[in-house]
């Protein structure tokens, strides 16, 4: 298992870049009210026929080569339901495929959600060919981030340049901040 | 966007700020492309096996490493993904122009300062972190 959500939100959004996805649009979104962490994770690459969907939870079944497990699905799919939660992947061929993935947040089980600014920064710095819409909402706040509008901003000048690298850091935790008022969640 | 305050006074991030860092970096990065090819790699194993057995915080002490001593025009820091060999991950393999491959296996942030300081910057492999001094079944 992973110790916290944001390593595997890390984990099965490298799976929509390794579909060869433009876009990946993750939303976070925390609702205390509501008692409800939910994360999607949504991407328009090549996405999966109904066979290879059927799978996918399925510890067992991977399309790699280099091991005969596939564990970054389940283990997702696993930490949410083990709250009481749900999870739900939706998938077609061409178009893309969205993870859902629901946690009770009061649940004793439910992992802490860790950092997901660093998830966010590392998605980002280390795929530059992707680019990430990236959501954070709690109870009635929320920010976003686009890399589409940071990349025209730019003009070619790379993410992974530690300046940006930086910047992108501070965004995230700054408005992580400014949406959470630091809550711990 | 709003220029807004945090709750220490300090100004948010605006995507004015980004444009002042674009216009300070342009011309540097012209440079480091030209450079690209010499670079030594740093691949960090991030898939599953790696992620769950502790590959961020050793991928974020390298790139932190490599940051700090200005050195991102000599090493890249980079991800790959599972090479099969889960039980020792994190595993980070170092590729170095002209050399052979070095893996360092079961790899932790203060390992990596020392494969930093010692390899990557004095261009001495630490042996007894590497794939080569396990009992491999």
């Amino acid at each position: 298992m992973m110790p916290e959500i944001s390593l595997n939100v890390l984990d099965v959004a490298e799976n929509s870049t390794k579909a060869g996805a433009g876009l990946v649009e993750i939303t976070v979104d925390v609702s205390v009210p509501g008692n409800r962490l939910t994360i999607i994770i949504k991407d328009n690459g090549c996405g999966m026929s109904s066979e290879t969907l059927s799978h996918v939870t399925d510890p067992f079944f991977t399309t790699r080569t280099t091991r005969k497990v596939g564990l970054g699905v389940p283990f997702f799919k696993e930490a949410a339901e083990d709250t009481g939660g749900s999870f739900d992947i939706r998938s077609e061929k061409n178009v893309g495929t969205t993870v859902t993935a629901v946690f009770v947040l009061d649940n004793i089980d439910r992992m802490p959600l860790g950092d997901m600014c660093q998830t966010m920064h590392d998605l980002i710095v280390y795929h530059p060919d992707t680019d990430f819409l990236y959501t954070y909402r709690y109870n009635d706040a929320s920010f976003t981030l686009d890399t589409r509008e940071f990349r025209e901003i730019l003009d070619n000048v790379p993410f992974d340049t530690p300046e940006i690298s930086n910047y992108i850091m501070d965004y995230l935790r700054e408005n992580t901040k400014e949406t959470d008022g630091g809550a711990v969640i | 966007m709003i220029c807004r305050r945090t709750d220490e006074g300090e100004k948010m991030k605006t995507l004015e700020e980004l444009k002042a860092i674009r216009d300070r970096m342009k011309n540097q990065i012209e440079l480091r492309d030209d450079n690209n090819e010499g670079r030594i790699r740093v691949q960090v194993g991030m898939a599953t096996c790696g992620i769950a057995s502790g590959a961020r915080p050793v991928l974020n002490k390298f790139a932190e490493l490599v940051q700090q001593k200005d050195l991102t025009n000599k090493i890249l820091v980079t991800q790959t993904g599972c090479i099969g060999l889960c039980q020792y991950e994190p595993i980070v393999e170092v590729l170095e122009p002209g050399k052979p491959k070095v893996t360092y296996v079961k790899m932790t942030p203060e390992k990596a300062e020392e494969v930093f300081e010692q390899h990557l910057v004095r261009g001495q492999a630490i042996g007894k972190y590497t794939l080569a001094t396990q009992d491999i079944k």
